[in-house]
């Protein structure tokens, strides 16, 4: 964004715009959260289509085929033009402010988080030197936007979701965040930025496959917690169609339910993204030297690709087994590959 | 009653191996390029060979219906969906024909006998099923129509090459 703000006024000159100096971190921080929300919807209607798509193939299914010629490319977008175009029903008994609050938390700590998000070594809103913690705690703000939804709707069902949103979130933050502490430990930093950097040179430099493998537990662990704390399936208590119709979400339509669904698909990309970035050498290529845009990308495109695939394999867990899972396995084995990676830190 | 629980093995009791067993299953399914759908309204599903559809009067090669209006069809039918007024046609080669012939196909429940009860193999019941209309006077199918259902059969075998009892149908 700096660079940004450094570059802005010779573009403004030259299209001969005068703009006050005084305007101009301003005008670029603006700039730049038009990118990320645009880069954020964007990417949610492809992964939308690209969910509906994969979907479809794994149960041997077409998928969507019409809109848009081939494929059915744009089916995201009349998806989106249907949403807008809906009544937008706020229930009667519910409550009206929190009730409209509710979906903006969610899609906005999504987006929030993108700003740290270390697409290429230039590519990245802003550098925080506390990069990771700002995701997790971004991220946590969603959760927010759930409760508040599912306490708003004064529906059972949307309530019942919102509860297993909470039970859900206490069980797996915890390990979600223990799991970063080894890369922390390996890399002496929180900076996404410099995290990446320490994993160039190869594969065999990325974070999963460094020796004594605690960092390989620790991605799997991430990965993990990081699909409960986007509601996926075999984590998706929440909204559990079968159980509780749509969950915290029930008693939302049109655009109000289009953030929930954005929020969700985005954060698909988000945790992907942190995962590649924290775990898998980021924007540095298999082979030594290659650094690229576009490795970030396909790392990220390869474990949304995983999720997608578990969601259409694993049937949806229990809350009590969730709890069990977050509290009784992740966490120790977390705490293990703290203990491990800092012990063996020190004594190397 | 007694719930017993499975006894699970090491590697089911570790979870991730039986999870990397059931996402090589949806992998399997999702190389397998060959879908289930069929993309019905552009390409239609093949019927069998005997599928039981519309009916059709098969033509003489004048283009005159086989049918010598012997009721036998219509006393085979356990829906009572045909109905005929038979005559005579003032023809040497034809002893009688139905003068009206109609077959109500909302009443008709394809079963196929009419065709199994012709002696003149005059009547058939082609592969064509898409039948939807909004007016019920459409399911009545009179002779003329039932002529016309010709056209759901491929050219070469709209014409009857059974030979049958001169008494009966002399082509």
């Amino acid at each position: 964004m700096n660079e940004l703000a450094n570059f802005l006024p010779t573009v403004l000159s030259r299209s001969g715009l005068t703009v006050p100096s005084a305007l101009i971190p301003v005008l670029a921080m603006f700039l730049c959260a038009s990118i990320m929300a645009a880069f954020m919807g964007l990417s949610a209607a492809v992964l939308v289509w690209a969910e509906r798509k994969l979907a479809g193939h794994f149960q041997c299914r077409l998928g969507p085929v019409y809109v848009g010629g081939k494929f059915g490319w744009l089916q995201s977008i009349a998806d989106g033009i249907k949403l807008l175009l809906k009544e937008d029903i706020i229930p009667d008994q519910a409550d009206r402010p929190l009730f409209r609050l509710a979906p903006y938390p969610v899609v906005i700590g999504v987006l929030l988080a993108f700003i740290a998000v270390p697409f290429s070594e230039k590519l990245m809103v802003t550098d925080f030197n506390i990069g990771v913690f700002f995701i997790l705690a971004v991220l946590t703000v969603e959760v927010f936007g759930v409760i508040l939804a599912g306490w708003a709707s004064n529906n059972k069902w949307a309530l019942l979701g919102a509860m297993r949103a909470a039970v859900q979130m206490v069980s797996y933050e915890i390990p979600m965040g223990l799991a970063i502490l080894p890369v922390v430990v390996m890399a002496q930093s929180l900076s996404l930025k410099t995290i990446v950097a320490a994993q160039s040179g190869g594969a065999l430099h990325w974070f999963v496959f460094q020796p004594p493998f605690f960092m390989a537990v620790s991605f799997l662990i991430f990965f993990i917690a990081g699909l409960a704390s986007l509601k996926r399936a075999p984590f998706d208590l929440p909204e559990a169609e079968s159980e509780l119709t749509a969950g915290f979400h029930t008693e939302y339509s049109g655009m109000r339910f289009s953030f929930f669904f954005m929020a969700e698909y985005a954060g698909m990309l988000l945790v992907s993204a942190v995962a590649s970035a924290l775990y898998l050498g980021g924007w540095h290529g298999i082979l030594p030297g290659q650094e690229s845009v576009w490795w970030f990308l396909a790392k990220t495109g390869f474990l949304i690709f995983v999720m997608i695939w578990i969601r259409w394999t694993l049937p949806r867990l229990r809350i009590d087994q969730i709890v069990y899972v977050g509290w009784k396995v992740l966490t120790p084995f977390v705490l293990a590959c703290v203990v491990g990676q800092s012990l063996w830190a020190t004594l190397r | 009653m007694i719930v017993r629980k499975p006894q699970l093995s090491l590697t089911q009791k570790l979870y991730l191996p039986e999870i990397l067993r059931g996402l090589m299953i949806t992998m399997r399914h999702f190389l397998r390029r060959k879908s289930v759908t069929y993309e019905y309204p552009e390409k239609a599903k093949p019927v069998p060979a005997n599928f039981r559809g519309l009916h059709r009067l098969i033509q003489r090669p004048t283009g005159k219906e086989r049918c010598v209006a012997c009721e036998l069809c219509l006393t085979a039918c356990p829906a009572n969906c045909i109905s005929m007024v038979a005559t005579d046609p003032n023809d040497p080669n034809v002893e009688k024909f139905p003068l009206r012939y109609e077959i109500d196909t909302l009443r008709c429940i394809y079963c196929g006998f009419c065709e199994e009860a012709c002696p003149c193999d005059a009547i058939e019941l082609t592969p064509h099923y898409e039948q939807a209309s909004s007016r019920r006077e459409d399911f009545v199918h009179a002779k003329s129509r039932l002529l016309e259902n010709n056209q759901f059969v491929p050219e070469g075998e709209r014409i009857s090459r059974v030979k049958t009892n001169e008494t009966y149908l002399r082509v």
